[in-house]
């Protein structure tokens, strides 16, 4: 028995070293079922990805010169929290719909929208949202192909079309009108009554006259509407031959400033009393532009000072230095922050559009006359939507109607 | 002393020279004023010829050039020729007799400013206003709203009444842009005070570089 057993110990030995060795083998290559535990058990479900992004569209973005797409989207149901949570998105583009899909882009959790400016027009593009978190990540379905392309129009701003349309019609219409009808009503504007007194009174008292064009070149309207006042300030001087004297501070309001002034003097009837130097540049400097006035001002103690244009913060300096020396003055400007200072130290201050209709107020030109006229159309109409509106949104507040909200009408702009 | 020393020096020394107008014309401001426009006018100069000469007209001309010579193909760049011509009939004026070429530069700046303009003007001076104007006068169960939401529909209604042009400002119209003036001016008051305390900031700035920079006796 013994020696049997001591026989067959080898062959035991040797088959439980093999099975070992086959379990180990096992264990290594494909893992051992164990008992579940609860630790092991959430580690496992942590790797489970998040649900993919659905509902993925692409399409031209509309209004537009072309070179984009906006892709939207439908959020991961696991974009919000859980161990699952969606930490952001990325966007794959591709011109085929089953491979060749690259990142072009990522958004943070919680974005439903993309925009993709880098899709030349015409090229069909499909697109695939990638959800990522923690655990993984998930890919949405391709979306239908969208592709870029350019448009023509930006129907979006229609509105405004229209208006300038309408604005415009109103315009040349009342200019037609102005020009047969002599008599065509402009309201007193005060400060440019003011004109012929400050500039007689420049004469009376031999002193000059300072205009001041503001601080802006020519490509603010501002000035232009300064420059255009300018000529009929300069009118005046010459019909009167007061000494008129322009500081400008950008090289095109001078040499514009120089050719206003000298066709006043030559409608004047005096071209000979117009020279160069009567407009001279001073600096581009704003504050550096501010000290030399003020000097000039101190110096020469002008009788009228003209601040006509576009001005910031150089205004309340000028204003108060020119009032210090008692000349009187006529500001203008359409910058909301100077006004007030302007109404504080100037004898008369034209507000904001008094500004811009001064030219025709000044000249009577039919045509500058019809433009206000027609401009005066345009906002009759600004009443009309901004009463309408007014009334549909307060009767529905009140009465709880669904009446229209006229903002539509400019949504866009 | 270092560079920077004698900067302070010289910046507070102008700077109290500009401040010395506020007790009147003197030699002192006469000779700061003088500096400061000379090279201010100088600096401005510097910074148009790299700012805009060379970016806008030379760089640009340059990668034609270069277009044309290396591949034979013209590019969109010679636009900026025309922005070149026109800058060269304005140094016309130089020469007497053909001086008034530089008016057709003038017409064009003044023309397109005139045309680029209108549509910027008519949407955010009036489309805008108009879009943030309508509003509910009465909003239910919230009185702060209602008495905001009239005052900004009273102030614009009038303000714009005030100014239309060819309309006589009597009777009714006129009462409604003499309410428009009464909006403005409460405006200008808000914004006369605001403004004030911005100039302030640039007084403060100006004293801390005296007293802070310069004598050291704020820290």
């Amino acid at each position: 028995m013994l020696n049997r057993i001591d026989k067959s110990i080898p062959l035991y030995f040797s088959a439980a070293v093999s099975v070992l060795i086959f379990f180990i083998f096992v264990s290594l290559a494909v893992g051992v079922e164990k008992t579940p535990d609860p630790v092991n058990e959430s580690s496992a479900q942590i790797q489970i990805p998040p649900a993919p992004p659905t509902n993925v569209v692409a399409q031209d973005i509309p209004n537009d010169k072309g070179g984009a797409i906006t892709i939207s989207w439908d959020k991961s149901a696991d974009d919000g929290g859980g161990a699952k949570n969606v930490t952001k998105y990325e966007i794959l583009k591709s011109t085929q719909k089953d491979a060749g899909y690259k990142v072009i882009g990522n958004t943070t959790a919680g974005a439903t929208f993309f925009s993709d400016n880098t899709a030349p027009n015409g090229v069909p593009y499909f697109y695939k949202i990638r959800a990522l978190s923690p655990a993984g990540s998930s890919e949405s379905l391709p979306s239908a192909p969208a592709f870029a392309k350019r448009q023509w129009f930006d129907l979006s701003r229609l509105s405004l079309f229209i208006l300038s349309l309408i604005i415009g019609f109103a315009i040349f219409y009342f200019i037609e009108k102005a020009k047969s009808d002599k008599g065509l009503f402009i309201r007193k504007i005060a400060g440019l009554e003011a004109v012929d007194d400050a500039v007689g009174r420049a004469t009376e008292m031999g002193r000059k006259i300072i205009f001041v064009p503001g601080i802006m070149d020519m490509d603010s309207m501002q000035t232009i509407a300064g420059i255009t006042i300018l000529g009929r300030v300069a009118k005046l001087a010459a019909e009167y031959e007061a000494k008129l004297e322009v500081p400008v501070c950008t090289s095109l309001v001078m040499v514009t400033a120089r050719e206003v002034v000298k066709e006043a003097y030559l409608n004047a009837g005096r071209p000979d009393s117009y020279n160069d130097n009567m407009v001279y540049y001073v600096t581009n400097d704003q504050f550096a532009y501010a000290a030399a006035l003020d000097g000039l001002f101190l110096r020469e103690r002008p009788a009228a000072v003209f601040l006509q244009g576009q001005f910031y913060a150089e205004s309340l300096l000028l204003a108060e230095t020119a009032n210090s020396v008692g000349a009187i003055q006529i500001a203008g400007t359409a910058m909301p922050t100077q006004l007030p200072f302007f109404v504080a130290a100037c004898d008369y201050t034209l507000i904001g559009e008094e500004l811009f209709a001064a030219s025709a107020y000044l000249s009577k030109d039919p045509k500058l006359l019809g433009s206000l006229k027609g401009q005066d159309v345009g906002k009759f109409i600004f009443l009309l939507v901004i009463l309408i509106g007014v009334v549909l949104l307060t009767l529905n507040s009140v009465l709880g109607l669904n009446l229209p909200d006229l903002k539509v009408l400019f949504q866009g702009i | 002393m270092s560079g920077d020393i004698i900067g302070i020096w010289i910046g507070a020394i102008l700077t109290l020279g500009i401040f010395s107008f506020l007790y009147k014309d003197n030699p002192f401001y006469k000779f700061s004023e003088a500096l400061f426009v000379g090279i201010s006018a100088g600096y401005w100069f510097v910074v148009t010829f790299w700012q805009y000469f060379v970016p806008k007209f030379w760089d640009n001309l340059s990668l034609s050039f270069h277009e044309l010579v290396a591949n034979g193909r013209i590019d969109y760049h010679w636009i900026y020729l025309v922005g070149g011509f026109f800058g060269v009939l304005m140094l016309l004026r130089l020469v007497p007799k053909i001086g008034w070429l530089s008016r057709w530069s003038l017409a064009f700046i003044v023309g397109t400013t005139a045309g680029l303009q209108f549509t910027r003007y008519l949407e955010s001076n009036g489309i805008r206003q108009v879009v943030g104007t309508i509003k509910p006068l009465v909003v239910g169960g919230n009185l702060g709203t209602s008495i905001g939401n009239i005052i900004i529909v009273v102030g614009t209604f009038t303000g714009l009444i005030y100014f239309f042009f060819s309309k006589e400002h009597k009777g009714a119209f006129g009462g409604a842009a003499r309410v428009g003036v009464w909006f403005l001016m409460i405006n200008f008051g808000a914004m006369f005070g605001y403004t004030v305390m911005s100039r302030m900031s640039l007084l403060i700035g100006r004293m801390d570089y005296l007293f802070s920079d310069w004598l050291k006796l704020i820290k």
